[in-house]
């Protein structure tokens, strides 16, 4: 966007020009008829721009980790605080897509900003890395359950796009009194685990830098790493402390000596890298990032970049936050794609869904957005599309606006469950990276046919008017008031289901990957489709010539040895 | 010679349009190939003229300079020894020889070295070869102080009045001052360094100033003679540039002001000297011609004269007997090329002009760029030039200037020549490029920066210019001092005299403030600004720091003054992709600038906005050993503020780590040469030992043991030329034994 110049430079070198016509004589070039000074458009923007103050306080105080007090105490004890650990891992001048930003937000009876943990995906040595940030600052870095579910959620992500994995542990382990909620399932502290030996056997490398304690449960993670580094008298490994030794076995032994990194890295060999400080640490980190060898490997977009023609700023004015007010999904992707042009599908079939082709900072991608309500000729129009989009391996990204498919009994004649189907199979198995962005309501089966979190975008964000829910509020009101027997529970239960259809409620619970402003759109869906763009396939390369009985013969991963 | 374009015609002008002074026909044709006995700037400066005639140069260097940039510009090159100039270019008969092995018929000496040794002048004339310099006796005449102020004294030119005789009675002392007239000034005739010396205002003060000059002189030296003599209070140094030729022609190519010195040696000179009158410039061509020819003197060479600013009287001095450092500020005021006249002298050719045809256009400065460091009383530095860079010459040599023929009455006088020049031009004199070595074995002088303007403001203005674009980074350098001298009042007002830099030093040094935060928040663009990722075509770099839900991205650059100085914080964020919001926090001040945009030309070129004020400024980064910690040199206006980048403090632990391992190794810490290595692998030392010396800048270095044990390994022998960071000694340390 903003280097689109030098960009572009770098194509004309190695591509002719795509188009030398004017933008605006191009035929797939949105027109925009917003009037921005009308009386509605400004007050759908007040309404937007008074969301966004209040999402950006929220995410400025989650950053803000677990308080003054615990960030002084790290300070002196020489640490660098986990946003600076990050920042210094990162490649300077380089992006940072974070992830769940929001998480635990409001969830606990205490405060437990971003769930403890810090994740995202940014740049170190030069090739995009999963980045996985325990902060310490906040309840030590124990894990709490959402902490489980953001940190799996970005094990998922790089085993998705096969990114490296950096865990930058400091960790008391499981939130004990949550335990139930932590260790014993499928989805608990134990998969963190069993994620890393499936990516390193995937040739995926897992880098761990032990910065402070890493016990119990939490000691694997460095234990599972390909490669790790321990930052001296300061970073501790063990299966249990020393109260609890002393309980077991009657042996008085000081932290440092039972899991130090003198003598990780010198007798049991738990440790690779012995480090002097933090910033040592990290150096370390990013040197080893630089030696991957080929797990990296990046795919340049097919066109220049190209800015929009429309600000994106209007986007709020377009919007607004009052969901049951109408807008025209053209004008949102007018402000997304690259030189405003869509190459639409369909455009007169089934006009409550909008299908077409654009590209977004040059990387191709089939757009699927609502326009209404869902009818079965929007549904058989989008499943074509899906077709299309599948055969030709272009990624599809879901812009969601939708209350849902028609009901009535002219819909289910025309056999609507049997063409909502349709669409929902097509997402199921349609065979390329999809990316949903919920721009406004995600209700009932039309969240299922717009991708929704179960249909494993490989990311899902939330603008922070959009709201999830099983149907509309005002329908739902409806339905409550006719089964419900207690008018009174009914008052409390429409408000409850209202409170958790907001996009802050579902962020907070790992719903999605994280609330981002309408502003923000183009740039991380031109960044998630970068990561999508990687060549398929190329950290696991050991598919064929299976020696197992039903393996992929993709063998062990790294073992500590 | 001279066909070709104008410019060839101009520059080749002042030797071939020589039509009253000589004739063409009959004129000794040049030599074929000549060798220059020298090195550095001036071997470059002759080769060029050389080179510009059509003669073969032939250079000679010490295994030092074997890349050096003379040895480069020469047609043929000679090693000649290692580098201690005793062993190189001091060598005589290695030099014969080499004019022998190659062929050259004569040799240019250049200044310094051997350009006013007798011995050589003679040695060359015995083996057949030409000396481009004056006749042995000449040299020998003028090489003797007293002597020479006999035989001036005798040839009518003004020397200091005194008393130099052997009656030291008191009142025939007094006699004598009073016919000196006052002030004079009373000298132990043994003595130095100020003692037994005494400035005498009245015949009053004068029997009790001798009685405690003979008192001191007698204590410090055991004799108590002493000499009387003029004292002049207020000094100029005045001198004269003269050429002779065979044919007894002799001219005076005008004077030369280089008052201002330091450390006795000039470092910024001008022609003509400012606020003399024409009589007083006649009178001074005048008498320094009077005095070439009472020595028979033949070539170029500078007839130095005190001048009393009070009296506006002048005394000889001496005379030097080579081409001076300083001969570009005559080249740019007459537009001759002195070497070119040498060359003609030397090859027997009368004068290529009379005194009446040498021209006086404008007024010229030279300013002499040392490796030293002025406010630690000018000590010379010495190291490698690590980055240079230079303002961009318009001229090679002097700009032509119009020669009008005047009348013979008219000698000595200068008419104005008017619409000579249009633009001030810049020279660059250097004998040295980036990367070499300053002041370890040689003269620590890096360059001279020529310029010339209409008047003597227009040429400061252009000196001051010139000095603002000499970059060097590697030594100390006097480049600032330069700057702010040709700024100071006093100069600008021509008010020079010898003890100029004491007088003014307040004005001269001025307090060296905190760096401007300005300068502090360019530095850390260039950090941020060099760092930053190649752009390719992934949108995992061309977002940049692009950060999501109000996130914003920023840099912390930590900078130091010095190394032990509280560090300053630069937070850097950036807004766009060439916008900036710069936070510079220092001790308790903080300055926020907002929105610079900044970008790097190249790789030591910022170019900032600021404030809506465009600037390029030159910043080189430059460690300075392995183990420093980096340096940014930031060229900001006039000034050059040195920063430091701090190494991350887990490096400087690593280096501990290293320190400890090798703690008894002695390494040296600047270029130098060995003078002595006191221990043989084997021995047994104590700390503080004495164990290597050193030489660098003409200074010992006595390196000592760190640790008490035994010498396991050495590492140079005597008379090497060791780099920094060599380690010389290795001692294994003694187990302490409990």
């Amino acid at each position: 966007m903003r280097s689109s110049v030098q960009v572009s430079r770098l194509f004309r070198q190695c591509r002719p020009q795509s188009s030398t016509r004017r933008a605006y004589d191009h035929p797939a070039v949105l027109p925009s008829l917003i009037s921005t000074s009308s009386p509605e458009f400004v007050a759908k923007a007040e309404a937007m721009d008074t969301l966004i103050a209040d999402l950006d306080a929220k995410m400025a105080a989650a950053r803000l980790g677990g308080g003054e007090k615990a960030i002084q105490r790290m300070k002196k004890a020489g640490k660098k605080l986990p946003r600076e650990r990050l920042s210094l891992l990162l490649d300077p001048h380089t992006p940072f897509l974070e992830l769940s930003q929001l998480a635990a937000h409001e969830v606990y009876s205490e405060s437990v900003p971003g769930a403890g943990i810090i994740t995202g995906i940014g740049r170190i040595s030069g090739r995009e890395c999963v980045v996985v940030v325990n902060d310490a600052t906040v309840k030590g870095g124990s894990y709490y359950p959402l902490t489980v579910k953001k940190h799996l959620r970005a094990q998922e992500i790089a085993q998705e796009h096969g990114l490296p994995c950096v865990y930058i542990v400091e960790s008391g382990g499981a939130a004990l009194p949550h335990q139930a909620n932590v260790f014993p399932d499928k989805e608990h502290f134990g998969r963190i685990f069993y994620n890393m030996a499936q990516m390193s056997a995937l040739g995926i490398p897992q880098i761990a830098i032990v910065h402070g304690i890493s016990v119990a449960g939490g000691a694997y993670v460095p234990a599972m790493a390909d490669e790790n580094i321990i930052v001296r008298e300061q970073g501790r490994i063990f299966l249990a402390g020393p109260p609890l030794v002393k309980a077991a076995t009657g042996e008085e032994v000081d932290e440092e000596t039972l899991g130090g990194g003198q003598m990780h890295s010198s007798e049991s060999g738990v440790t690779d890298h012995l480090a002097r400080d933090d910033e040592h640490a990290i150096a370390i980190a990013r040197e080893i990032v630089g030696d991957l060898g080929k797990a990296g490997g990046q795919e340049i977009p097919v066109l220049p970049p190209e800015d929009p023609l429309y600000s994106a700023s209007e986007l709020h004015g377009i919007v607004g936050t009052d969901l049951r007010q109408a807008f025209d999904m053209r004008d949102v992707i007018a402000r997304i794609v690259d030189g405003s042009r869509f190459r639409e599908f369909k455009k007169e079939y089934g006009p409550t869904i909008v299908t077409g082709f654009a590209n977004v900072h040059g990387y191709p991608v089939g757009i699927v957005a609502n326009n209404g309500i869902l009818f079965s000729q929007s549904a058989l129009k989008a499943t074509h599309f899906m077709q299309l989009c599948s055969q030709r391996q272009i990624p599809l990204l879901f812009l969601v606006n939708v209350t849902g498919y028609m009901v009535g009994s002219k819909a289910e004649r025309g056999g609507i469950a049997k063409d909502g189907a349709k669409m929902v199979r097509a997402v199921a198995c349609a065979d390329v990276p999809k990316l949903t962005v919920i721009v406004g309501g995600s209700y009932g089966a039309g969240n299922y046919g717009m991708c929704g979190r179960a249909y494993s975008p490989r990311f899902l964000w939330m603008w922070p008017n959009s709201k999830v829910s099983v149907m509309g509020p005002g329908q739902l009101s409806q339905v409550m008031a006719t089964v419900s027997k207690d008018p009174t529970k009914h008052a409390t239960l429409k408000e409850e289901i209202e409170e958790q259809s907001t996009a802050l409620y579902a962020s907070a619970r790992l719903w999605d990957d994280g609330i981002i402003k309408p502003t923000d759109t183009r740039d991380a869906v031109g960044l998630a489709l970068a990561l999508a763009a990687r060549k398929r396939g190329q950290p696991g390369l050991r598919r064929e010539s299976s020696t197992t009985w039903d393996g992929d013969a993709k063998g062990f991963g790294v073992f500590r040895m | 010679m001279c066909v070709g374009s104008t410019a060839s015609y101009l520059t080749c002008r002042s030797a071939s349009t020589s039509s009253s002074a000589s004739s063409l026909k009959g004129r000794k044709p040049h030599f074929d190939k000549i060798l220059i006995a020298n090195r550095g700037e001036i071997a470059c400066r002759v080769i060029r003229t050389a080179k510009k005639l059509g003669i073969r140069t032939v250079a000679v260097y010490s295994e030092a300079d074997a890349d050096a940039l003379h040895v480069r510009m020469a047609d043929e090159a000679y090693c000649i020894g290692p580098a201690p100039s005793a062993q190189s270019y001091l060598r005589i008969d290695k030099i014969i020889d080499v004019c022998k092995r190659s062929g050259a018929q004569a040799v240019h000496p250049g200044y310094g070295f051997i350009s006013e040794n007798a011995g050589f002048a003679r040695a060359l004339v015995d083996a057949g070869i030409v000396f481009i310099g004056p006749p042995e006796s000449a040299i020998v005449s003028m090489g003797s102080k007293s002597e020479s102020k006999t035989i001036m004294a005798n040839a009518g030119v003004p020397v200091v009045p005194g008393y130099h005789g052997s009656n030291q009675d008191p009142d025939f002392l007094a006699e004598q001052a009073e016919q000196i007239g006052f002030p004079v000034l009373i000298k132990a005739t043994h003595g130095g360094g100020g003692k037994g010396m005494r400035v005498v205002h009245t015949r009053a003060g004068f029997l009790p100033a001798l009685e405690s000059a003979r008192r001191e002189a007698e204590k410090s030296f055991g004799n108590g003679a002493v000499l009387v003599e003029r004292f002049v209070e207020r000094p100029r140094h005045v001198e004269v540039q003269v050429f002779a030729a065979a044919d007894g022609g002799c001219v005076s190519l005008w004077e030369r002001d280089c008052s201002v010195q330091r450390r006795n040696q000039k470092i910024i000179e001008e022609a003509p000297a400012p606020g003399l009158s024409p009589e007083i410039r006649a009178e001074l061509s005048e008498k320094a011609v009077a005095a070439a020819r009472a020595v028979g003197y033949l070539g170029a060479g500078t007839v130095e004269f005190i001048f009393d600013k009070d009296t506006e009287k002048f005394y000889f001095m001496e005379m030097n007997t080579r081409l001076q450092v300083e001969h570009p500020v005559t080249e740019m005021i007459t537009g001759l090329d002195l070497v070119e006249w040498q060359l003609e002298v030397a090859a027997g050719n009368p004068l290529p002009l009379n005194q009446e045809e040498i021209p006086l256009v404008g007024h010229a400065f030279e300013a002499r760029i040392y490796a030293e460091n002025p406010r630690n009383q000018f000590l010379p530095d010495s190291g490698k030039l690590a980055y240079l860079s230079t303002p961009t010459p318009t001229h090679a040599f002097a700009p032509a200037v119009p020669i009008t023929a005047r009348s013979a009455s008219e000698a000595m006088t200068v008419a104005p020549v008017v619409g000579a020049m249009t633009a001030p031009s810049v020279r660059v004199e250097q004998g040295f490029e980036a990367g070499a070595q300053i002041g370890v074995f040689y003269d620590s002088m890096i360059a001279k920066l020529v310029v010339h303007g209409r008047d003597r403001t227009e040429a400061l203005r252009a000196l001051r210019g010139a000095l603002e674009e000499y970059r060097v980074v590697g030594v100390s350098t006097n480049v600032e001092f330069l700057r702010t001298l040709s700024g100071h009042e006093a100069f600008v007002a021509g008010d020079v005299e010898t003890g100029f830099i004491p007088k003014h030093e307040a004005s001269l040094f001025p307090a060296v403030g905190e760096p401007d935060a300005e300068v502090l928040a360019q530095a850390a663009l260039y950090v941020v600004l060099r760092e930053r990722p190649q752009l390719t075509a992934s949108l995992w770099s061309s977002l940049a720091a692009r950060r999501f839900g109000g996130d914003v991205y920023e840099r912390l650059i930590t900078l130091q003054t010095d190394d032990a100085s509280e560090p300053i914080a630069v937070h850097v964020s950036p807004r766009a992709q060439h916008q900036f919001d710069v936070t510079v926090r220092a001790g308790d001040s903080e300055r926020v600038f907002c929105n610079i945009s900044a970008h790097l030309v190249d790789s030591t070129t910022l170019s900032v906005t600021i404030d809506g004020a465009r600037r390029s400024t030159t910043v080189v980064a430059h460690a300075p050993s392995a183990s420093a910690s980096e340096r940014l040199h930031v060229f900001h206006g006039s000034r050059k503020t040195t920063l430091h980048l701090p190494a991350p403090s887990w490096l400087l632990a690593l280096g501990g780590d290293a320190h400890t391992a090798a703690r008894g190794a002695l390494r040296a810490p600047m270029p130098s040469v060995v003078v002595d290595v006191r221990v043989n692998v084997g021995d047994r030392v104590q700390a503080g030992d004495p164990v290597v010396v050193l030489e660098s800048m003409k200074t010992e270095t006595v390196l000592r043991a760190l640790v008490a044990g035994v010498v396991r390994a050495v590492g140079c022998k005597k008379g090497e030329m060791v780099e920094e960071g060599r380690e010389l000694v290795d001692v294994e340390p003694e187990e302490v034994s409990s």
